[in-house]
């Protein structure tokens, strides 16, 4: 049995706890986090992988696999990189349901919520619409098989 | 005791200056508040945010054929304010002036009735390399609808136009040059007047995009001869939703209408709708009373000011952080011309201009990242965005110092 999501979510709002809502701490944390995520294969930092925001590229790769979906993605922005691991640590190997049904509440509470105030200026906020856009996508062709 | 020769040295008392700034006084992050994001917006002196409050508190009616006091009260501050930004920049005439919702208004009005009158097919419009999207999209359009071809004048490695360049663009087909006085991203300050009289010299009109020059640099239309000239006042301490176009008398008189409603009509009958004099023929609408009403309190704050005096000041601003972010291994100036005006660009070869934003976010600095609407300088200079500090006149030495001081200690800070 895998972890509820929301679960996860409290976990990463205590580890940044820690950091006592001090700023700095919390954007280089998110830039750590961001430089353990393995870096995409060249090969799929291709524009048709490309979630463009207005300040930072996003690369974002998918595949589903037993009724759950896998995430592989990549960012230029280290800040970006950082929130994207967290989103994959909530919903890589998750059903479409799973994902769909989620409130992503981790992210105004570790006081991020700046990241994707403006849709524009951030790849963040697409990326979270492409990454429940592929799940819903998933979610449709199972339903059709 | 003061005597007459300290205070010609005076430098700008910054520190009265910004006492008369409520925002400037606040903690961001836990850190005073280093506001350099003056290219994208000033911030507002309490005699705007008064002015602003009066209106509403005391005047507030609808200007124009109205025949009761408040109106006729609201009317004549209206008026007040264009025969003011008349003066600021010295047009001939209080009729030249058009109001409208800022730059990128003006710059589309311009485009939308003078081009649409004028361009045909295979003429020629030019723009330059460093030019603010809203000096290029307007342009873009009107020439895809009449077939007409959009040229664009090249920047020296520094961030100059090239002049020689440009003089070679000039044809007897170029009907319009559209060029910005101080580039926003790389804050270069271009020698309009020569390219003012060079466009004239073959016969073409000129619309200066003066968002930012208007604050940094003392404007005369009239010496400069400038056919058009568009700024908005959000940028000029004043309020947002203001623009406006200056232009010559017989190019406006000229100009179709660009939007039809009340305010800019003479008469009106099903048949047929004879329209208003200037300004009124661009004004339909209820324009943005309030607004423009306060930007005459935001022109009389610069005319407080010892301008000469404000413009070394924000000068000596932009050399010290240029010279203080180039001793900073790792970090490179984007934009290095001899004149400029109020920005300085700048990017480093380890942190992402994006994620550098947020660190200095975290320290209370804003300063404003990405491409700054300039994308196709971005290309042009192969970098995808930059840091961007912009100053004002209430910015202090101190500021650029914890500015260098908090990029120092970042750059130093992300390499372990």
């Amino acid at each position: 049995m895998t972890q509820p999501i929301n679960d996860i979510q409290e976990e990463i709002i205590e580890e940044f706890s820690l950091l006592e809502g001090d700023l700095e701490s919390t954007v280089f944390y998110i830039m750590e986090l961001g430089n353990k995520l393995p870096a995409l294969d060249p090969r799929y930092q291709v524009d048709e992988n490309l979630v463009k925001g207005c300040q930072s590229k996003v690369w974002l790769t998918t595949r589903f696999e037993g009724g759950k979906v896998y995430f592989m993605a990549d960012s230029n922005t280290e800040v970006t990189k950082g929130l994207i691991s967290l989103l994959i640590r909530l919903w890589n190997g998750r059903t479409p349901e799973e994902i769909l049904a989620s409130d992503l509440f981790f992210i105004n509470r570790i006081g991020m919520s700046r990241v994707i105030g403006s849709q524009r200026s951030n790849g963040f906020a697409s990326m979270i619409k492409q990454m429940r856009l592929y799940a819903l996508g998933y979610q449709q062709k199972a339903a059709a098989n | 005791m003061t005597t007459l020769t300290d205070i010609k040295k005076a430098p700008v008392d910054v520190e009265a200056i910004r006492q008369r700034f409520p925002a400037l006084h606040q903690q961001v992050n836990g850190y005073p508040l280093v506001y350099l994001d003056n290219a994208a917006t000033s911030q507002k002196p309490q005699e705007v945010i008064d002015a602003l409050r009066r209106y509403y508190e005391q005047d507030n009616a609808n200007i124009h054929r109205g025949i009761h006091t408040l109106a006729e009260r609201s009317t004549a501050n209206f008026e007040e304010t264009r025969k003011a930004i008349q003066q600021f920049i010295h047009a001939g005439e209080a009729e030249e002036i058009v109001f409208t919702s800022g730059t990128t208004g003006s710059i589309n009005l311009v485009a939308q009735t003078y081009g649409r009158k004028y361009l045909q097919e295979d003429d020629e419009v030019i723009i330059s390399s460093l030019e603010h999207h809203s000096n290029i999209v307007p342009w873009q359009m009107i020439c895809e609808e009449k077939g007409a071809k959009l040229k664009v004048i090249p920047i020296t490695e520094s961030g100059e136009l090239n002049l020689d360049a440009y003089k070679k663009l000039l044809t007897e087909k170029t009907r319009m040059v559209s060029v910005a006085h101080v580039s926003n991203t790389l804050g270069t300050i271009n020698p309009i007047k020569d390219v003012i009289d060079l466009a004239h010299q073959a016969g073409a009109r000129v619309l200066i995009d003066a968002a930012q020059g208007i604050v940094h640099c003392r404007i005369d239309v009239q010496a400069l001869d400038c056919d058009f000239l568009a700024f908005s006042g959000h940028k000029m301490y004043g309020p947002t939703g203001t623009g406006v176009l200056y232009g010559k008398r017989e190019l406006l008189e000229a100009m179709p209408p660009y939007q039809g409603g009340g305010e800019m009509i003479k008469e009106v009958t099903f048949a047929k709708t004879t329209y208003n004099e200037l300004p009124y023929k661009f004004e339909a609408g209820t324009p943005n009373i309030g607004d423009v009403v306060t930007l005459k309190t935001a022109v009389e704050f610069i005319n407080g000011l010892d301008r000469d005096a404000v413009i070394a000041h924000e000068e000596h601003l932009v050399r010290k952080t240029m010279q203080g972010l180039e001793q900073i291994p790792g970090i490179r100036l984007i934009g290095t011309a001899p004149h400029k005006a109020g920005v300085v660009s700048f990017v480093s070869d380890h942190i992402h201009h994006f994620d550098l934003g947020m660190m200095l976010d975290a320290r209370g600095i804003a300063i404003r990242t990405g491409h700054h609407c300039t994308e196709p300088l971005m290309s042009l200079l192969n970098i995808e965005g930059t840091c961007r500090a912009s100053f004002a006149v209430y910015n202090t030495e101190q500021e650029v110092d914890y500015l260098l001081q908090a990029v120092r200690a970042l750059v130093e800070k992300k390499k372990k």
